[in-house]
């Protein structure tokens, strides 16, 4: 049971590590998602020590929003990149317009 | 069943790890499906089979392949990849990963010390599942359609291309 959060806790940082030193955009969304998935999996190790159907419902929600907040964030990398021709997320900060 | 699910987080542990030190788009995303793919693993040594099927499905499935329709859009080349490697130089990502590995070592410390009663996991199936998305929680699922509607019509509101409005007296100097 430990071992699982640990997992979790380790994935989770693995994101962090990735989402603060990569400066791709794409790959910034990868650790997002990296890091989602991690929070998953602690929603369902807490839920399988009561044995309850709770946490995995949390996890659908979290696979909702992932999906949602995905596609959003597809959309604007495509944005950015037809805008300023590179996928440096340095570049987009400035909002001109 | 708990050598399995060792060797399942070793495997995402280090899929992870691979993915986010990769310079190639592609194979970054390769070590990111056989993350998942191991992540599920857990959920099924963890007694929740109905939520492996649906990280495999969504995850390794839905989400993967969206990403890489957008990479094929992208027309990435070579020159990209040696940007990528020249932005990931160590003097970039030492600093911050040392701090990082310092919180997960906490993190580690606190997991582990508190003794928990151990509880062999016993399987919750998708029965009960869908009893507690539509029972207590349907307001959730309610929330959750109103979140992907809004998700779609955003990516669709963002993704549109810019037309070029140009007169045909432009267009015909232009062409001259």
């Amino acid at each position: 049971m430990e071992a699982g959060l640990l997992l979790a806790g380790i994935l989770f940082m693995l994101g962090l590590i990735s989402v603060l030193i990569r400066r791709n955009i794409i790959f910034m969304l990868l650790s997002v998602e990296i890091m989602l998935n991690a929070a998953g999996l602690a929603f369902i190790v807490a839920g399988t020590r009561s044995a309850q159907p709770d946490g995995q419902v949390m996890f659908i929600f979290i696979l909702t929003m992932a999906a949602a907040e995905v596609s959003v964030g597809l959309a604007l990398i495509l944005q950015l990149y037809h805008r300023l021709k590179t996928l440096d997320s340095d570049a987009a900060n400035k909002m001109r317009g | 069943m708990e050598l399995t699910f060792y060797i399942a987080a070793a495997v995402a542990i280090l899929a992870t790890i691979m993915v986010i030190t990769r310079y190639n788009m592609v194979h970054a995303l390769l070590y990111l499906v056989v993350s998942f793919l191991a992540v599920s693993v857990v959920f099924f040594t963890l007694g929740a089979p109905f939520m492996a099927a649906l990280e495999i499905i969504i995850y390794a499935g839905a989400i993967v392949v969206l990403i890489i329709f957008v990479i094929m859009m992208l027309h990435l080349n070579e020159e990209a990849e040696r940007q990528e490697a020249a932005w990931l130089k160590p003097s970039v990502w030492v600093g911050p990963a040392l701090l990082c590995l310092v919180l997960l070592a906490e993190l580690a410390y606190i997991v582990l010390a508190v003794g928990t009663p151990a509880v062999a996991p016993q399987a919750v199936d998708a029965r009960q599942v869908g009893l507690a998305l539509f029972g207590p929680y349907v307001l959730g699922v309610e929330l959750s359609g109103m979140l992907l509607m809004a998700g779609i019509v955003g990516a669709y509101h963002l993704g549109r291309q810019q037309k070029k409005v140009v007169h045909r007296f432009l267009e015909r100097s232009a062409a001259a």
